[in-house]
């Protein structure tokens, strides 16, 4: 298949080792991946504080990048949700609305349409606690959220079994939100960080090594929260232990 | 076979020295101590942390919850008592939740009645009023939260009644009700006791179902020794309970009228149902001669069996409990009593005419979207500024008053756990995202927020100057000083450590690594 890679702007700006994860990964599947060089964001940011109209010029630049792939493809569930379930700004031609039913997260597209059964590369002997973004887990419905009555079901646990050695250990609210939010984290940054702090600390009571998660933005908002109030846990995305990253 | 020694006992005293062996606020019952999580502690030695108190509200200028919640959380024994006890309400929701198998389908069931209702309010609203007269109910309409104060004060004047006792009601809440009753001399005795803690206090309630659930129990203390003389150091629970039903059954008894709000009003029967769990409406409505309902006009649902659906589904949204204590149909009046109901707008056609939010008037007010919001459990309903807070506020409140309440719909992350526990389906965090997109389109934002937006949407829509502008905020991070970086102007660093830039962008390495044009 021909892959386009979305990587959104702070996993360019700040944890580049996912983006190249991830590209590695779809690689060894044997895909044709490109990276689009005039990419640089979907959208979210503007339009998620409301300013859809502001979002525009940047939607309509991501539509330009990504049409004409098979899939289009990011380590990042809540880009993937704006561009999938929003991006409403521009006008909605059939190419667009190509390019954004195209569109994959990561652990969507190695479980539902690459139908992954093993990881022979990756082994990861830590004991790991997972994160699932709100997006992925509320929107792009990754896995079983507490708050329905439905059975039990997870995506990106499933993947991770698939990892030799790994370890996995539960918080005791494994769905709650970390408190990243986006411009809510800045707009207010008390009760982000507070929400952050009660997260790190809920994944460390678990006995966790590691956190890891679909999504860097709230991996990056916890480790800074973790680094505040020192809380001795690591992070690491799932693009990075499924390409056989070991620590 | 092994014989097992025992230890020998440990003495209590010499294990925890802290301890005291006998309590003086013990209240014993047949004989044996009343015996609960709360009733068994022991009042704190230290002094109390101070009640951190809500927004702070400047007419119509834009409530600033953050700023509310930042104090919240700067008292930490509140905040960490709210957030675990509203947790434990979530839990033993989803427990209730997972006891019944059809609990989804109540749900879209619950949810397609209050459609179906919403959409043909005209007729119920009518049908409802023939049956309460048919009943010997006076049925009264208000337009607005000033007609509904007058037309109760009119009531109340009519019969000579300077007392009233009443039972919880939001929608009294909404219309300033307690405050105008005092503005005209009569006197509001709130019969619930989280309410009348809140009234006590001179406080709105911080939760539609548990008003007084940012208090700790030294802050009851404090209000009810300035109010009603009890012991200031003593934070016994049953202490405080029995020492507030001693002060006030008296003034239940010798009121002149009763007031409750409404849950359900059954258009078919034009049967009033409340739900309680102190049974505070029934004295409300049957001690006095004279009960006035105040109903808010989305309450209505069609039929008596309707009621079944949202009985099931409201304590065990609201509190994890299978049903609430009492539900209580008042149809007519008693002998040689009087019944009013006064239905109330205040708002609500208009919302119900606006596309996007209309569907927030299914809620039936159960409060689980405030029990499961990370935001409303570390902030305090207080920090709202307004009579509904928590998610549902979030989308109620701004059609009260945009302006004012322009700030609120940005007190969230999007999570959407609202959504999922609403009991009528009501799409809460999609609203919440409307309502952001609602606001920008009414210039109800701060201008700086504006000018930062216009600002992103340009550098990222334009990727030379985006790959520029990357390139030099990294460079410019990882070599300023810390102080530089951590000060008041910085958000994210105020409270959270600030990533240190990778050597390379992911955009960098690829064209190292992978060549090609760029």
């Amino acid at each position: 298949m021909r892959i386009g890679l979305f990587i959104p702007c702070f996993i360019d700006a700040y944890a580049p080792e996912v983006g190249i994860a991830t590209l590695e990964l779809l690689e060894r599947f044997g895909h044709e991946v490109v990276y689009p060089r005039d990419q640089t964001c979907c959208g979210q940011p503007m339009s998620n504080s409301g300013y859809n109209a502001e979002s525009a010029a940047t939607e309509a630049l991501f539509a330009r990048n990504f049409s004409g792939f098979d899939y289009i493809v990011a380590p990042s569930g809540s880009c993937v949700d704006h561009v999938r379930t929003k991006f409403d700004a521009i006008e909605q031609t059939p190419e667009v609305l190509e390019v954004r039913s195209r569109t994959r997260e990561l652990v969507e597209f190695l479980h539902d349409i690459q139908k992954v059964d093993a990881f022979p590369w990756a082994t990861f002997p830590h004991r790991v606690s997972w994160h699932s973004s709100c997006q992925t887990l509320r929107t792009l419905r990754h896995e079983k959220m507490s708050e329905l009555s439905e059975p039990f079901f997870s995506k990106p646990l499933d993947l991770l079994t698939k990892v030799s050695g790994i370890e996995l250990v539960e918080s005791s609210r494994p769905d709650e939100c970390c408190g990243f939010g986006g411009t809510f984290s800045v707009f207010e940054e008390f009760v982000s960080a507070k929400m952050g702090y009660d997260k790190v600390s809920d994944h460390a009571h678990a006995g966790a090594e590691y956190i890891v998660s679909a999504d860097s933005s709230c991996l990056l908002h916890q480790k800074s929260c973790a680094q505040r109030i020192g809380v001795p846990v690591k992070f690491i995305h799932i693009a990075q232990i499924l390409n056989g990253a070991n620590s | 076979m092994n014989t097992v020694t025992k230890p020998p006992r440990t003495d209590e005293r010499q294990l925890h020295p802290e301890h005291p062996t006998e309590d003086p606020h013990t209240i014993l019952h047949n004989g044996r101590r009343l015996d609960h999580a709360e009733g068994s502690s022991r009042p704190l030695k230290s002094r109390p942390e101070p009640q951190p108190r809500g927004a702070k509200v400047h007419g119509n200028r834009p409530v600033d919850q953050a700023e509310a919640a930042a104090r919240f959380i700067a008292s930490p024994e509140h905040e960490k008592m709210h957030d675990a006890r509203l947790w434990d309400l979530r839990q033993k929701r989803d427990r209730e939740m997972h006891a019944i198998p059809e609990w989804e389908d109540l749900r879209s069931l619950a949810s397609a009645i209050k459609e179906h209702t919403l959409t043909h309010l005209d007729h119920y609203l009518e049908q409802f009023e023939a049956s309460a007269q048919a009943n010997g109910v006076h049925v009264h309409w208000a337009a607005d939260a000033a007609e509904h104060n007058r037309t109760v004060h009119g009531i109340l004047k009519d019969h000579g009644a300077r007392t009233l006792i009443k039972s919880k009601s939001m929608l009294t809440e909404e219309c300033g009700f307690r405050p105008y009753m005092a503005s005209v001399g009569i006197e509001v005795i709130e019969t619930d006791l989280g309410e009348r803690i809140q009234e006590l206090d001179n406080e709105d309630p911080s939760h539609v179902v548990v008003p007084a659930v940012h208090k700790l129990r030294t802050d009851v203390a404090k209000v009810f020794s300035e109010t009603i003389g009890t012991d200031p150091d003593n934070s016994d629970v049953h202490y405080l309970a029995e020492a507030q039903r001693t002060a006030t059954r008296p003034l239940i008894l010798a009121a002149d009228a009763g007031m409750t709000g409404c849950n359900f009003a059954v258009a078919e029967t034009g049967t009033v149902a409340v739900c309680t769990n102190e049974g505070n409406a029934d004295l409300s409505a049957n001690v006095p001669k004279l009960h006035i309902a105040s109903i808010g006009i989305e309450k209505l649902i069609p039929r008596l069996e309707h009621l079944a659906v949202f009985v099931r589904l409201l304590s065990r949204s609201a509190l994890g409990s299978p049903l609430t204590q009492y539900t209580s149909h008042f149809r007519g009046p008693r002998k040689g009593a009087e019944m009013h109901i006064v239905l109330v707008d205040n708002g609500r056609s208009q919302r119900l005419a606006m596309h996007q939010f209309w569907t927030s008037l299914k809620c039936i007010r159960c409060g689980a979207c405030m029990n499961t919001c990370p935001v409303y459990r570390r902030s305090g309903g207080l920090s709202y500024g307004a009579t509904y807070s928590g998610p549902i506020g979030l989308i109620i409140d701004p059609t009260y008053n945009a302006r004012k309440f322009s700030a609120l719909p940005f007190s969230s992350t999007l999570n959407g756990s609202c959504t999922n526990v609403c009991p009528v389906k009501i799409n809460i965090h999609e609203q919440i995202y409307a309502w952001r997109r609602e606001l920008v389109r009414q210039h109800e934002v701060p201008f700086i927020k504006t000018a930062l937006m216009k600002a992103a949407g340009e550098l990222l829509s334009h990727p030379a100057a985006y790959r520029a502008a990357i390139g030099a905020a990294n460079a410019v991070l990882a070599h300023l000083p810390r102080f530089v970086i951590y000060n008041g102007l910085n958000a994210w660093g105020k409270h959270r450590e600030v990533p240190t830039p990778p050597k390379q962008t992911f955009h960098s390495w690829y064209r190292s690594n992978r060549g090609g044009a760029s």
